[in-house]
């Protein structure tokens, strides 16, 4: 096992930050941890980075305890915490490179791990990083991240900010990395990213609800959903919502995603509905569940 | 040691490119130095001296008259006895009394010396100091008349006496307080802002969780400082020498060991600051009230201990400041060797060792 | 339809670099606008320049009828911002966040206490309202800062990234704070990289390059350059 963890518990003050958590990931696994603001996401990575001591519980990471060992396990990760902000007034390059050599590595050594996303930002790299627009600074950040071979890599929410070509350029990034035996535990508020993992768990209120890969995650999702669409978007959100057997109204870009409370739901008196709130083009079609749906599902 | 130097690297980027802050690091000594050192030194026009002559003879008329011809002095007063010098004084106008000892002619040609005393009040330190200067100087070429084609030379020997305030405050005075304060600050706030910015910055998190070891992280960022503090003293120290004309007695090299020395303590302190304050401001605020004024108020820099209520007398002991400035001023002015001040620095080296375990200990290898 | 927001060849030059490349565009009352471009691709300095902390190189431009030139300070009285990294002071509490930003629009104090009451009822945050804002999970932040940015009720609100980080439920309340804010009429200019949001907005323009590239209802996009989804209209034209 790359990471383990088992009945971890941490506390600040009078906030349960995390309860009881445990799971497993292998080695060159890609484990997602989703969950809501506050969810306790960056006490786990701070408690895998030793960086937090833990109340109860124990945890290991590449074979090593968290606590006792916590030298070796920061000469062998790597860890890209969620509010990371560089060096302002060193330049693109003179930050990668001092990260390079904190990690015993060099530039030159890794480039290659970095080169899709490193290249974009490569054109200005005599410009200072505080003059980076914000998700400039947050590719930059995760180059400073991955520059050295770690064996385990921690990254909390590692693409926000970041433009959504750029995403799928890190996490063709992350496959690859993957396929070197590298184990990664990534946090992200976007779900299409969740579904990338091999397997992801739903964590919430410092309580971990479910772990599976998102194919099994999905097939939880037991209620039928419905795509719904019309003219105007806000008045059909705010119809549904009205509507006495709606369980669930998200808007999901250009459809709003519903979920009924009867077992047997009646297309054509929904319809008739908005049709009477005055309504048009109104198309209703069953739809696929998506992570995304789940995790409303799971979180509500 | 790759990794060291890596970091020693960063520092120097982020000190280098803060310009105002650089220009603050480096102007502020020069600033305060010529500040101190012209305020103080001012010239002198037509003062008012008195004279008690208990000799009243040639010589002392002589140097009298050439007194009274000199366009720096007037003499508004002849007193009779020693009792009368402090009323002259009192009344505010005389700024130097010159007193001739009995007998005067009789034994500069019998013994070939005789004493003059220049007695100055002292609440002006810098203008006491001018005037007995130059009063020095028109005895001094008075002798060198009387000295004229005699081959056994005559002497006149001047004895400086200051009223009111023996202890005299002049530039050369300030020079080892200003050097204090400006190393305090230099090494304290700036190592204790530079680490509580990356703890703010986040960058700190990554750091951590990095091969680095606690140690090269302090270290990497206290060589930086030491540099800039010794390259600081020594400006100091030079405008001193060369804008002021201030001697330096004692040795150089056990000045240099004595101000790195300070400068470890000091660079100490700001690392155990940096271990309690979580933001930058915080770190400054307390550099400030913890470590700056107690250098300016208590340390004797600007009033002496000996003049303190006892409390304050008894808490300056724990001042380190307190320590280098006695040690500064006894080698800068007195000239004296280790020999007189090993107790000092043994103090001082004990203190910097203990706040350097504390620090260290106190020093944060998580979050918590 | 009235135009709140003009701009013709607006430019920001940094030394050599062009970040805005003479853009040009307008923005109707009531509309959601959506902002969209790669990182780097110039979003933010041309929402600096519209609300008049950044002075254009060159160019035109008016918003809410003042000028960004010559009339900076009548903008910033008709408008609400939320900026990318920073809204509201960490180290003050709910309350004092919104008493604060009231006062510095000029609310008179009784017309702030009203307004505090009622917006900490319709966030659902009277059990918080005197902890301190840093403590609060991201997208309470944001929809706090959205809010106060609401106070002085502005014609425009400038939203950059508003729901950066925020997981997908609080990101959806967010929005429907920013539909209900449209519909009571107050135009919205929003940069997002989350491409379903970008479906909400009325119309969508994304830029490359400092460039706006193309312009118009996500439906027609999607038609323009037949794709399924804005993400697929974002991957074939941001990276030119
Ligand atoms: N003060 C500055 N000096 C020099 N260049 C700057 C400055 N501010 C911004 N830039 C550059 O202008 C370009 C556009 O930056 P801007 O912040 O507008 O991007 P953005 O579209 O908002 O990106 P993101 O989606 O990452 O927030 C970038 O290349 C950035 O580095
Ligand atoms: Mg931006």
């Amino acid at each position: 096992m790359s990471i383990s963890v088992s009945h971890i518990n941490k506390s600040y003050k009078d906030i349960r930050a995390l309860q009881d958590v445990s799971f497993e990931v292998k080695k060159g696994e890609i484990f997602g941890l989703i969950g809501p603001d506050g969810a306790g996401k960056t006490t786990l990575f701070r408690i895998l980075a030793t960086l937090l001591i833990a109340d109860s519980g124990q945890a290991s990471v590449a074979g090593h305890d968290v606590v006792k060992d916590y030298k070796t396990i920061r000469n062998c990760v790597g860890y890209m915490p969620g509010k990371f902000s560089l060096y302002q007034d060193l330049t693109v390059e003179e930050n990668l490179e001092f990260f390079a050599t904190i990690f015993k590595t060099t530039i030159k050594e890794n480039y290659h791990l970095i080169e899709d996303i490193y290249k974009q930002i490569e054109p200005f790299k005599t410009r200072r990083a505080g003059k980076l627009s914000g998700g400039m600074k947050q590719k930059l950040a995760l180059c400073c991240a991955l520059i050295h071979k770690p064996e385990v890599l921690f990254l909390d929410e590692p693409t926000t900010g970041v433009d959504p070509v750029s995403r799928k350029e890190f996490w063709d990034m992350l496959k690859r990395l993957q396929q070197k035996g590298i184990t990664i535990l990534v946090s992200t508020p976007y779900m299409d990213e969740a579904s990338l993992c091999d397997r992801i768990a739903f964590i919430q209120d410092g309580k971990i609800l479910e772990i599976d890969s998102p194919e099994a995650i999905v097939k939880h999702f037991t209620k039928t959903i419905y795509n719904l669409s019309a003219n105007n978007m806000y008045k059909l959100i705010e119809s549904l919502k009205t509507y006495e057997h709606a369980h669930s109204v998200y808007p999901f870009g250009e459809f709003v995603h519903y979920t009924d409370t009867r077992d047997v739901f009646d297309i054509d008196e929904l319809q008739h509905y908005l049709k009477n709130i005055g309504l048009n083009d109104i198309t209703i079609e069953i739809a696929k569940p998506t992570i995304e749906d789940t995790f409303m599902a799971l979180a509500k | 040691m790759k990794l060291f130097l890596g970091f020693i690297k960063k520092e120097f980027y982020h000190i280098l490119r803060d310009r105002r802050s650089l220009f603050i690091l480096f102007g502020m000594p020069i600033v305060q130095i010529l500040l101190f050192g012209f305020a103080i030194t001012n010239e002198i026009n037509n003062v008012n001296i008195a004279i008690l002559d208990h000799s009243k003879d040639v010589t002392t008329k002589k140097i009298i008259d050439n007194i009274s011809a000199s366009k720096y002095f007037s003499i508004n007063a002849f007193i009779q006895q020693e009792n009368d010098i402090e009323s002259v004084f009192k009344k505010g106008q005389t700024k130097a009394v010159i007193s001739f000892e009995k007998d005067f002619n009789q034994h500069l040609i019998k013994n070939g010396q005789a004493t003059v005393q220049i007695i100055t009040d002292a609440t002006d330190p810098n203008t006491a100091n001018t005037i007995s200067n130059y009063v020095n100087a028109i005895i001094q070429s008075q002798v060198k008349e009387l000295n004229k084609g005699i081959d056994k030379g005559y002497q006149i020997i001047p004895q400086t006496r200051m009223v009111y305030n023996p202890e005299l405050k002049s530039v050369f005075m300030f020079v080892p307080g200003i050097m204090t304060v400006i190393l305090m600050l230099v090494s304290a706030m700036m190592t204790s802002i530079s680490i509580t910015r990356e703890k703010e910055l986040g960058t700190m998190e990554v750091i951590l969780v990095s091969p680095l070891k606690p140690l090269q992280v302090i270290a990497g960022k206290v060589v930086p400082y030491i540099a800039l503090s010794v390259i600081n003293a020594t400006v100091i120290i030079l405008l001193s020498l060369f804008v002021f004309k201030m001697p330096i007695q004692g040795s150089l090299i056990l000045l240099a060991f004595e101000t790195v020395l300070f400068i470890v303590t000091a660079l100490a302190l700001g690392i155990l600051i940096s271990t309690i304050a979580a933001t930058q401001q915080t770190a400054m605020m307390i550099s400030l009230m913890g470590l700056m004024l107690p250098v300016i108020i208590l340390s004797g820099f600007i009033f002496p201990i000996s003049s303190m209520p006892l409390v304050l007398q008894i808490i300056s002991n724990i001042i380190p400041a307190k320590w280098f400035i006695i040690i500064l001023k006894a080698i800068m002015l007195k000239g004296v060797g280790f020999s007189f001040i090993w107790k000092e620095t043994l103090i001082l080296l004990g203190m910097t060792v203990f706040f350097i375990a504390l620090s260290i200990k106190k020093y944060k290898i998580r979050l918590e | 339809m009235e135009r709140v927001i003009e701009v013709e060849s607006l430019t920001k030059k940094f030394g050599a670099f062009t970040a805005v490349d003479s853009i040009s565009f307008h923005v109707k009352k009531g509309e959601i606008f959506g902002f969209l471009g790669a990182n780097g691709a110039g979003k933010t300095t041309a929402m600096k320049m519209l609300i008049g902390i950044s002075h254009p190189t060159s160019g035109k431009a008016t918003v809410a009828g003042f000028d960004v030139f010559t009339e900076a300070e009548s903008i910033k009285k008709n408008i609400g911002y939320m900026s990318q990294k920073f809204a509201l002071y960490d180290d003050l509490t709910v309350k004092e966040n919104i008493t604060f930003y009231g006062g510095i629009y000029g609310l008179s104090r009784a017309k702030i206490k009203i307004k505090t009451q009622q917006l900490i009822e319709e966030l659902g945050l009277e059990d918080i309202a005197n902890n301190m804002v840093g403590s609060l999970p991201l997208g309470w932040k944001q929809k706090l800062a959205f809010s106060v940015a609401l106070l002085h009720n502005p014609k425009i609100v400038f939203l950059d990234e508003p729901t950066g980080g925020v997981d997908p439920i609080t990101r959806r309340q967010f929005w429907e704070m920013i539909y209900k804010t449209a519909n009571q009429g107050t135009t919205i200019f929003v940069t997002t990289h989350y491409m379903d949001e970008a479906e909400y907005c009325d119309r969508v323009s994304i830029m490359v390059n400092g460039n706006i590239e193309a312009l118009d209802t996500p439906k027609n996009l999607k038609k323009q350059f037949s794709a399924h989804s804005m993400n697929d209209v974002f991957l074939k034209l941001a990276r030119g």
